[in-house]
């Protein structure tokens, strides 16, 4: 929170103080040189207003410095493997800013001091405020000394103006001028991952030599432009997942680290060296790209919008195209090209979950023939999981519940595919996406709703062509606010629950609103919200291929955020995912909560409170 | 190094169900998805890593028909330079020696350093590579999990032993190697690396272009025949536990206690 | 049956392998009335104390000594056989690491057939010896007609015929003068010891083992805090090693540590038999899998068809409770 204060600080004073910068320098050359609209009443205004800025940048640099300098909080340090440490530079930029408001100070100060000397009229000083000071501690001077502390100070700022202007484009503080395009050309359609190459259509990727990145001149020029922007704040490391749990994954090095690249081979003087050599193995290593679950807290999180997920999976892309992938990710990816799935598991047995369901519950399968009006999108684990299959089991129930006429593809539905993208198998990705969607229009349906987030999230923004999909969130606002399924209130059995935000639903789609509504549509239902909530949620541990990854890593993410429930005064975890499900599950198991904390998936939940007519 | 490497196509064991079929004559393969055999997918890998290290080229030769295709293919997509396919009606049925005499009759047709094959494949029987290196007169190990490249008049490798140890020998070139599982970590061949090599010619040869007598190999020359599948008579096995999991662990407690299980 | 029955001896440090007197029942099981012969091949004491406890069982044995046979190189010991055997011969050799690599070469040069990995023998039929194998990993059998007319090398699998207490008082004929010149394009340099890790599992009474069915490298704990329950050790099948979730040093298996405990607990494993013949002696054999129909279930002496995430810890926490 300091850190924001300050910076907030110094980014409005900037602002403010950027008008009287300028003011300085042609002063130079024309005396008495006032910017057109700031004479008169508004010129004094603001001169207050920059007097006060000023101070409060000098205030906020030298609390800067000392937190920096002296006290070195934790998340500033730069592990040995990511480079040398970043305090002196950030110290001599808050030494930089300081001399430039010091000696403004000065140069007003000397200013008013000689006025009240002479006996002129003297422009009013806000009292307390920094040139005041100035003004009051010189006030005894000659007249001489006045004029050359005058002359001094003008020269210095200007001096050091310009250097820091030049000193701009070599370190962090490029982003004061590149924050403005980068934010301007900010990535705007979330969910969806980059093409592999920006204007080559999906049918022609055979036709390209290389996939992903795999030199730094694979980076498309956004990325590289990301790479400057970097004002090494760290809060997206501060926010990573996989950071907290200590994995070797810090999204804030991927950018200084390829920033320092770019300078070191592309300097400002002198020749460029351009090395073909891989990112992979030289800055950048392998697991520490593998070990993103795609969450997207970095960027939520990112002052200035830089984009670390398509950056990932390019990344990932080039590794694919070399056969770099590890040995426990190989399995799946296999299995899924030949079986549809990352167990391996026969497509005949896809649909074997419904042999189990109730009576009053049916569900139609497309495989057979039957026809139906809306598609339930079941996806892998769903499908295979015994106890994921509960969740299809729930889902499908109350789909049945409200009447409505759906029906699933059966062993002609294969995995979604969400994470074989995210993992760079493009091609196993574009395979998958043509069978299901082949197989998905010709059943004719009118909708798809699926309860898994990350299906939610490729039909939606990546597959082209497809009926509207919705999750069964969604779905269920609908149910309830048109009463076609009724609730019945929660058992007075003390329980407080708490929902969490699946990545793939809330921060990569929005939906935050939908389950909480269908939570809080159950009478008497103790909520409570964690404190990383919405689109500032924890990731579980990641879903898809993510089970199958094994990482390095100190604990679980799952653990991390089961702490959290507790925190919040849960006792039961709401998912609307099945691998929040499974990692939340888990978490409880390996944390020995087992008694004190549950997880439940929002379908099952909204099951057990169906009150049936 | 000129280096070939035999592979088979088998039936991918991870989650195949392996049921014998009614009629016990051969297994259900209707709903069976087939991969290259693990023990020459490493083999490939090795090849390929030892070809990057010293130049040369790598082929990879199957008998089989036209499905086997996929799997040269799949290994061509690892890295391997050719491939080749041994396909004639005349081979089916063969048994361990035929399969050996066909592969012998296309290598010599070459000239080839190194011959690698895996240790074992579906069926459990490890003899291609030993049949192969007496048939062509050239020194053979088996289970090799280590190739270091000296020279090019010889090798050394690691042979897999029990317990665990390491046998380190030297063996002249050429020579042929059956490579155990382990022995590298086999890298990913993913669909775009499978589609760049979709349309290069694979070559077929047959029994006439390899100079076989059809009789020698097949089912006609077939010395070891399978006759049928089955599943043996369970007989005795162990006494299953039943009950509530409250009771089996109970059980087994006590079971435990009186066979000094704990302590 | 006219041809003459051989059977190579394995032997180490002076004693002969288990194999050796499981490979005479084979024998027997092709012709009872046969005459086997034992061949031995090293160099020096230890191979004269080999053939002796050989000759106890066998009617006769072939020693065959030579300084290039004082590490067993089956690529040697193919020559040596090439020469010594007489046409026709029915070789039977151990299916292990040197039955692999001898065999599938010796048959070629004996114009012999091969069976490997042979672990029944169902007698002679129209000149065809029936024999029973295993495939996919010893999912499903099957019966192999095997042409023996012009002789025969059958690699066994230790263990599938017990050696019964038949007794003999054999001659020992040294073969050395005839075996040929023994020299190899492969040459024996040094064996590498397996690493020693932080545990012997060899020393322990009681093991707790897991297999393919821990699922997660995580999971491992739940045996762990079994093992520490009852006071044993855990140890795996090759899986969990290749995956590198536990050291070599724990695994049991043909290809990892023969084991000899009182107690042996499988937990997730399917029972092939490459880990199996890790485990020697007679243990009491506990096994708890969710597939019936796991190999392992035919060995084991108590078994628990469940699924062991959930059934483990409970044991576990009444084994605690106990105390």
């Amino acid at each position: 929170m300091m850190a924001g204060v300050l910076h907030i600080t110094l980014f409005a004073g900037f602002m403010i103080l950027s008008l009287r910068s300028i003011t300085l320098v042609i002063l130079g050359i024309s005396d008495g040189f006032v910017l057109p609209g700031l004479g008169g009443t508004t010129g004094h205004l603001y001169s207050i207003l920059k007097d006060i800025a000023a101070t409060a940048v000098f205030l906020a640099c030298m609390v800067g410095m000392v937190r920096r300098g002296i006290f070195r909080p934790e998340r500033y340090a730069v592990p040995r493997r990511y480079g040398k440490d970043h305090t002196s530079e950030a110290v001599f930029v808050l030494g930089l800013i300081t001399t430039l408001v010091t000696c403004d100070m000065i140069f007003e100060g000397t200013r008013v001091a000689a006025q009240i000397q002479k006996g002129l009229h003297a422009e009013y000083l806000f009292p307390g405020m920094g040139t005041w000071m100035a003004a009051s501690m010189l006030g005894g001077k000659s007249l001489d000394t006045l004029q050359h502390l005058h002359l001094a100070s003008f020269f210095l700022h200007n001096l050091v103006f310009f250097f820091f202007l030049c000193f701009l484009p070599m370190g962090k503080h490029f982003h004061v001028i590149t924050s403005i395009p980068n934010v301007f050309f900010m990535k705007l359609r979330k969910g969806a991952i980059k093409p592999v190459e920006w204007g080559v259509d999906e049918t022609k990727l055979d036709e390209l030599k290389s996939f992903g990145v795999k030199k730094f001149e694979d980076f498309t020029w956004k990325h590289m432009l990301d790479f400057y922007s970097c004002a090494d704040c760290g809060r997206c490391s501060d926010q990573c997942p996989a950071n907290a749990v200590k994995r070797p994954l810090s999204p804030r090095f991927i950018s200084i680290k390829c920033r320092d690249y770019a300078f070191k081979n592309y300097p400002l003087r002198g020749d460029m060296t351009v090395k073909d050599e891989a990112l992979i193995g030289t800055i950048l290593s392998e697991d520490e790209i593998w070990s993103c679950t795609t969450c997207g807290a970095c960027e939520a999180e990112c002052p200035l919008f830089i984009e670390y997920i398509d950056k990932i999976v390019d990344l990932r892309r080039g590794m694919v195209d070399e056969g770099l992938v590890p040995q426990s990710l190989q399995k799946p990816l296999k299995a899924i090209e030949k079986r549809g799935n990352p167990w391996g598991k026969m497509e005949k047995k896809r649909a074997e979950w419904t042999k189990s369901l109730p009576e009053d519950c049916s569900v139609k399968l497309f495989e057979n023939g039957d026809n139906a009006r809306t598609l339930y999108f079941v996806d892998s684990i769903s499908s295979y999981d015994d106890r994921m299959q509960d969740i299809a089991r729930a889902t499908a129930c109350i789909l049945s519940a409200a009447g409505e006429n759906f029906g699933i593809l059966g062993k002609d539905e294969k995995d979604s595919g969400n994470e074989i993208r995210r993992f760079g198998e493009e091609m196993l990705f574009q395979d998958i996406k043509a069978h299901n969607t082949e197989a998905i229009l010709s059943a004719n349906v009118n909708k798809i709703i699926t309860a898994d987030p990350h299906a939610f999230n490729t039909l939606k923004n990546e597959y082209k062509g497809l009926p509207p999909v919705e999750h069964i969130s969604q779905t269920l606002t609908r149910y309830i606010s048109s009463g076609s399924i009724r609730l019945k209130p929660a058992e007075d059995d003390g329980k407080v629950y708490t929902y969490h935000d699946p990545c793939y639903l809330g921060r990569h789609n929005g939906v935050y609103d939908d389950p909480r509504q269908a939570l809080d549509a159950i009478p008497g239902l103790k909520r409570v919200d964690m404190l990383k909530s919405r689109d500032r949620s924890f990731c579980c541990g990641g879903g898809g291929l993510m089970l199958f990854y094994e990482p390095e890593e100190e604990q679980r993410m799952g653990v991390l955020r089961v702490q959290m429930a507790r925190k919040a005064g849960a006792t039961v975890i709401v998912t609307a995912c099945p691998f929040c499900l499974v990692n939340m599950e888990d978490a409880i198991k390996v944390s020995g909560l087992e008694g004190k904390m549950e997880a439940i998936d929002l379908s099952e939940l909204i099951v057990r409170h169906l009150k049936t007519a | 190094m000129e280096i070939l490497v035999c592979v088979k196509r088998v039936p991918d064991t991870a989650e195949n169900e392996i049921v014998v079929n009614s009629k016990g004559t051969d297994i259900e393969r209707g709903d069976l998805v087939y991969s290259v055999n693990e023990w020459d997918n490493y083999a490939v890998e090795e090849a390929i890593q030892i070809r990057d290290r010293v130049g040369g080229s790598v082929t990879v030769i199957t008998v089989g028909d036209s499905d086997s295709e996929e799997i040269l293919r799949r290994e061509m997509a690892m890295g391997a330079d050719k491939g080749i396919l041994l396909s004639d009606d005349a081979f089916n049925g063969s048994d361990g020696r035929g399969i050996a005499a066909i592969l012998k009759a296309e290598i010599e047709k070459g000239k080839y350093d190194l011959i690698l094959t895996g240790a074992l494949a579906d069926d459990g029987a490890a003899q291609i590579g030993g049949m192969l290196a007496a048939m062509l007169d050239m020194p053979y190990a088996s289970v090799v999990n280590k190739i270091e490249t000296d020279s090019d008049k010889m090798i050394r490798i690691g042979r897999e032993i029990e317990g665990g140890n390491q046998e380190m020998s030297e063996i002249d070139l050429p020579c042929v190697l059956s490579i155990q599982t382990g022995i590298n970590e086999p890298r990913y061949v993913g669909i775009r690396g499978i589609r760049k090599v979709a349309s290069v010619e694979i070559p077929v040869h047959g029994a006439k272009d390899l100079g076989i007598a059809a009789g020698s190999v097949g089912a006609a020359g077939a010395r070891v025949k399978r006759v049928d599948y089955f599943v043996p008579p369970t007989g005795e096995g162990a006494e299953i536990l039943e009950g509530s999991s409250d009771e089996i662990a109970e059980k087994l407690i006590e079971l435990l206690k009186s066979k000094g299980g704990i302590k | 049956m006219t041809q003459q029955i051989f059977a190579y001896i394995t032997h180490k440090n002076g004693t002969a392998d288990d194999s050796a007197f499981e490979l005479i029942v084979a024998a027997k099981k092709i012709d009872s009335s046969a005459s086997v012969t034992a061949v031995v091949c090293g160099e020096g004491a230890d191979l004269d104390t080999v053939c002796k406890q050989v000759a106890a069982v066998y009617p006769e044995v072939w020693k065959v000594s030579n300084p290039a046979l004082a590490y067993p190189n089956a690529e040697i010991v193919r020559g040596v056989l090439a020469t010594l055997l007489p046409a026709g011969a029915i070789t039977l050799v151990p299916h292990d690491t040197f039955g692999m690599d001898l065999s599938p070469g010796l048959s070629i040069k004996l114009n012999a057939a091969f069976v490997s990995d042979v672990v029944g023998i169902e007698g002679i039929d129209n000149g065809n010896l029936k024999t029973v194998r295993q495939e996919f990993g010893g999912q499903v059998s099957t019966h192999v007609l095997c042409d023996i007319s012009a002789g025969a090398v059958l690699n066994i699998r230790s263990g599938s015929f017990l050696s019964d207490d038949s007794k003999a008082s054999g001659s020992v004929v040294d073969k050395s003068g005839q075996a040929g010149g023994c020299v190899s394009r492969r040459r024996f340099l040094q064996v590498v010891a397996a690493e020693v890790g932080d545990v012997d599992i060899t020393k322990s009474d009681v093991l707790v083992s897991v297999g393919r069915g821990i699922e997660e490298q995580e999971n491992i704990s739940i045996a762990q805090e079994l093992a520490d329950a009852i006071g044993a050790v855990v140890s795996c099948s090759r899986p969990i090693v290749d995956a590198k979730w536990l050291e070599k040093s724990r695994q049991v298996g043909t290809s990892g540590k023969t084991v000899k405990p009182k107690v042996y607990i499988a937990l997730g494993i399917s029972g092939s038999f490459q880990h199996l013949g890790g485990l020697k002696g007679n243990p009491f054999i506990v096994a708890i899998n969710k597939n019936s129909k796991a190999p392992i279930f035919q060995v084991a002496d108590i078994g628990v068809v469940t699924d062991l995430l959930e059934f483990v810890p409970e044991l576990t926490q009444k084994i605690n409770e106990m105390k």
